[in-house]
């Protein structure tokens, strides 16, 4: 058992990581994560518009977006509580927040131990509860309608989350990130037939995350079928920025998430410069695989009957349990 | 040629020319017309257009025109009414369909209904509050109008009551780029209880811009009603002119008239059939779609000179020719299509997740489609063989569609799955269609010049890609145009999409409505 406070725990980790440099490679993760996720948005794009025959966007479409919205004005609605202008800035914190926690480059980062799975889970919850209220706020009758629908996916999707990282936990004796993701990335070769459950239940539950094609469409213009375009019709200029750079951020953090728990092999597990360097070039690879992986399930999908979403995510907890009863019957040693 | 229907007594006179079947008569009084109605309700007839108008410059009073459909023909009922409070029996009790257009006619025309069984409707229907209450635009002494203030009154929807239920409305400005209309939803959570429209916000006074003009000047305004059923409208406006001074258009012109038509049919259908797959989040079949779409208005571009084919239909005959070539070009072009929809077809029919959105929703029953005056794929959608271009009991289409032998296409299911299938079935059929006239086109003149005919009258009636394009004119003393009703199949579609989403759910109702595919410049006028 890995205790917090024994030798390589948690507390002795935290101690060795609060040097300069781990500062520095944290800010750097951060950093990547700013940058990159707009980009990883514009590469699904990209491999969606090509899949479906289209000629596609500019891979930095969604800097442009991002560059335009901030230079506009918003426009409020009349009922707009500070809570709705708050909203943007909660939301994209917590995704910055989850970014920062996912260990993308290192698992050696100062900011990782300050929350674990569970914690993680409930940042990504934070940002859904604000922005589904912010949704309500201004009392449109959409906004109402989204942040329901979205209520109701959220509430089927969090538990086959958390599924998914208790049987990632039970492996690595620990529910912090760091901690799991370097058990399964620098241990011994061994294959695991529960994370296969996992790994399938956790894509599930990403694609509800983050509106992807089975369960929403990021790209209608049918205000009636929407959900989380439902819930933030009625923001504009930099608060619009700040929600579309949180939704990327969001598929970004999903996505190195996964990568993390399910293909851990080139993060780095110190701080060691080339070992950092190397990671980068890794998860470049790995999210340009991962993102047109994405687009063609999107691709060859139509979405579902919304009181399907249900069946979809059940399905999800349904994986996720057999993959944790996997793991407590086959692979725990005697 | 005289006829009674229904062993009533009211004699029909039959209308001449080649168009397709219609029987006029005038109504005694209202008693009659309403007689007549219920005949017709009894035979399973259904109700094709109503509107009115104002004949107090010959001295005359109003009148109320009828459209009723059975399966013989079409049967064109007049009503006289005095020039002093014009009223007739309301019909919406016997033909639900008569509710929007009794109320259209009252804001246009200022005749009203009452009694009758209809309950009275006493909200204004195209009348947004863009002018006063009294006021009748197409009364001859209505003038330009203008300078009235704008006020947009409260329009009284019906109120759904109960535990959870509440309203969304939606439009009529929406989040893409389609036409306006408001939707009221009544909902319990995403269930639909109620669904109620409200159009006009595109009414543009079509109907008065005919007044006065030259028949020419009306083809060209007919052409423009609806931009998506252009040739329909041309054809069954160049129909009821060619009836009224009793012209007979020339073989190869009818041929080529059906082959626009068809060509329009297709391009339609293509794009529904994309549209249908977008909405279901497969973008996929949008592309698809959409690049054949395109291709084939290109070849209209080619052949036509217009990509939507406006203009090319006129009174008398056609505006163009095609040459061997351009038909050889039309053979090869409908088996790369049809190729390529097949394909289409399969993927569609074979992808589980579209069909779980398709199956099942938005359901119409063939009953209610007749009850509702339904036409068009909508109506052949429940099952009903209801197509103006094929023979069925006791009815033959007119020319060139008796010689070509249209094989209806029809599916039992009634909801969204139907109306694709029917689609699909009907793009076959057309290709087909257009490969035979393409190779038999007959050698004739095109056009033929004919003079107008003071008094005359005449209804044309087209079986568009949405469903059936009724239009009337009635020329005055000199030869122009007196009166002119651009009758859209919407009229009678829109209500059956009130029923269709009913215990669906909101979410689903874009699908159902893209399954429609509605008009509303063509409903607004």
């Amino acid at each position: 058992m890995n205790l917090p406070w024994g030798p390589g725990g948690e507390f002795a980790r935290r101690e060795a990581a609060m040097s300069i440099s781990g500062l520095l490679w944290q800010l750097l993760a951060i950093v990547l994560a700013l940058a990159l996720a707009p980009l990883l948005t514009g590469w699904v794009n990209q491999c969606r518009a090509w899949l479906q025959n289209r000629s596609a966007p500019p891979l930095l479409q969604p800097y442009y977006m991002l560059h335009k919205l901030f230079l506009k004005d918003v426009v409020l609605a009349h009922g707009a509580s500070p809570l709705f202008r708050f909203a943007p800035f909660a939301v994209f914190g917590c995704m910055l927040l989850a970014c920062a926690i996912i260990p993308t480059l290192s698992t050696d980062l100062p900011l990782a131990p300050t929350a674990d799975t569970i914690a993680l889970v409930g940042v990504l919850g934070l940002a859904r509860i604000f922005i589904s209220l912010a949704a309500m706020d201004v009392g449109t009758s959409f906004g109402t309608l989204g942040g329901r629908r979205e209520m109701l996916i959220g509430f089927l999707a969090e538990p086959a989350l958390l599924m998914v990282i208790f049987t990632t936990a039970l492996i690595s004796q620990s529910t912090s990130v760091a901690t799991i993701v370097e058990t399964l990335a620098h241990r011994d070769f061994i294959i695991y037939p529960s994370l296969a459950f996992a790994g399938i239940a956790f894509t599930f539950v990403s694609f509800a995350e983050n509106a992807r094609v089975p369960v929403d469409n990021p790209a209608t213009h049918l205000e009636l079928t929407m959900i989380h375009e439902a819930m933030i019709l009625e923001y504009s200029g930099r608060h619009l920025a700040l929600i579309e750079w949180a939704a990327s951020l969001k598929l970004y953090a999903y996505s190195c998430l996964g990568l993390a728990l399910f293909f851990p092999w080139g993060i780095a597990a110190g701080s060691s410069v080339l070992g950092l360097l190397m990671a980068i070039p890794v998860l470049l690879v790995k999210l340009v695989i991962g993102g047109f992986l994405l687009a063609g399930i999107e691709t060859i999908n139509a979405k579902v009957r919304i009181f399907r979403a249900p069946e979809f995510l059940g399905t999800a907890f349904l994986l996720a349990v057999l993959g944790l009863l996997v793991r407590l019957m086959l692979e725990t040693r005697v | 040629m005289t006829m009674r229907f229904h062993a009533e007594p009211i004699e029909f006179t039959r209308q001449p020319g080649l168009g397709a079947p219609v029987w006029a008569a005038r109504a005694a009084d209202g008693d009659d017309l309403m007689r007549f109605a219920v005949s017709v309700h009894r035979h399973e007839g259904r109700l094709a257009a109503l509107w009115g108008e104002d004949r107090r410059q010959r001295g005359e009073g109003f009148r109320l025109h009828c459209v009723f459909a059975l399966d013989e023909g079409h049967l064109w009922l007049d009503l006289d009414l005095p020039a002093e409070n014009p009223v007739y029996p309301d019909l919406a009790g016997i033909f639900p369909a008569a509710n929007r257009m009794q109320r259209a006619t009252r804001d246009l025309v200022g005749i009203a209904f009452e009694g009758g069984s209809g309950g009275g409707d006493a909200r204004p229907w195209l009348r947004h509050g863009a002018w006063p209450a009294d006021w009748h635009p197409l009364r001859h002494d209505a003038g330009e109008g203008g300078g009235f203030p704008n006020d947009p009154s409260d329009y009284d929807f019906v109120q759904v009551g109960g535990e959870g239920a509440h309203e969304i409305p939606v439009g009529p400005i929406h989040a893409g780029i389609i036409e306006p209309g408001h939707f009221r939803f009544s909902v319990i959570g995403e269930r639909v209880l109620r669904l109620e429209q409200r159009l006009g916000y595109q009414h543009k006074g079509v109907e008065k811009l005919f007044i006065g003009g030259s028949i020419a000047d009306g083809a060209r305004l007919a052409g423009r009603i609806s931009g998506d059923s252009t040739c329909a409208y041309a054809w069954a406006y160049a129909a009821a002119v060619e009836a009224a001074c009793g012209v007979n258009p020339p073989p190869r012109a009818l041929m080529l008239r059906a082959l626009m038509l068809e060509r329009e049919r297709v391009a339609n259908h293509l794009g529904d059939l994309g549209a249908l797959g977008n909405d279901a989040a497969l973008a996929f079949g949008f592309s698809q779609f959409m690049r054949l779409k395109e291709d084939w208005l290109r070849v209209n571009g080619a052949l036509f000179g217009h990509r939507f084919m406006m203009d090319r239909i006129v009174p008398g005959g056609t505006a163009s020719d095609l040459e061997a070539p351009a038909l050889r070009a039309i053979v090869d072009q409908c088996d790369a299509i049809g190729r390529e929809v097949k394909d289409l077809r399969k993927i569609y029919d074979e992808h589980a997740g579209l069909q779980d959105r398709f199956q099942t929703t938005g359901t119409i029953h063939a009953d209610l489609a007749r009850e509702l005056s339904l036409t068009g794929v909508a109506a052949r959608a429940t099952g009903l063989i209801l197509d103006g271009r094929a023979h069925r009991q006791g009815y033959t289409p007119p020319p060139p569609y008796a010689a070509l032998g249209v094989r209806p296409a029809t599916d039992e299911r009634g909801d969204v799955a139907a109306r694709a299938a029917v689609r699909f079935a009907e793009i076959f059929e057309s290709l087909r269609l257009l490969q035979e006239i393409a190779v038999g086109l007959p050698d004739s003149e095109l056009c033929i010049e004919f003079a107008p005919v003071a008094d005359a009258h005449g209804l044309g009636v087209i079986e568009g890609w949405r469903g059936e394009v009724l239009v009337g004119v009635a020329l005055d003393g000199a030869g122009r145009l007196a009166r002119v009703h651009p009758h859209d199949p919407s009229w009678q579609a829109w209500p059956a999409l009130e029923h269709a989403v009913m215990k669906d759910i909101v979410p689903d109702f874009p699908l159902i409505n893209k399954s429609f595919n509605l008009s509303y410049s063509g409903h607004d006028l």
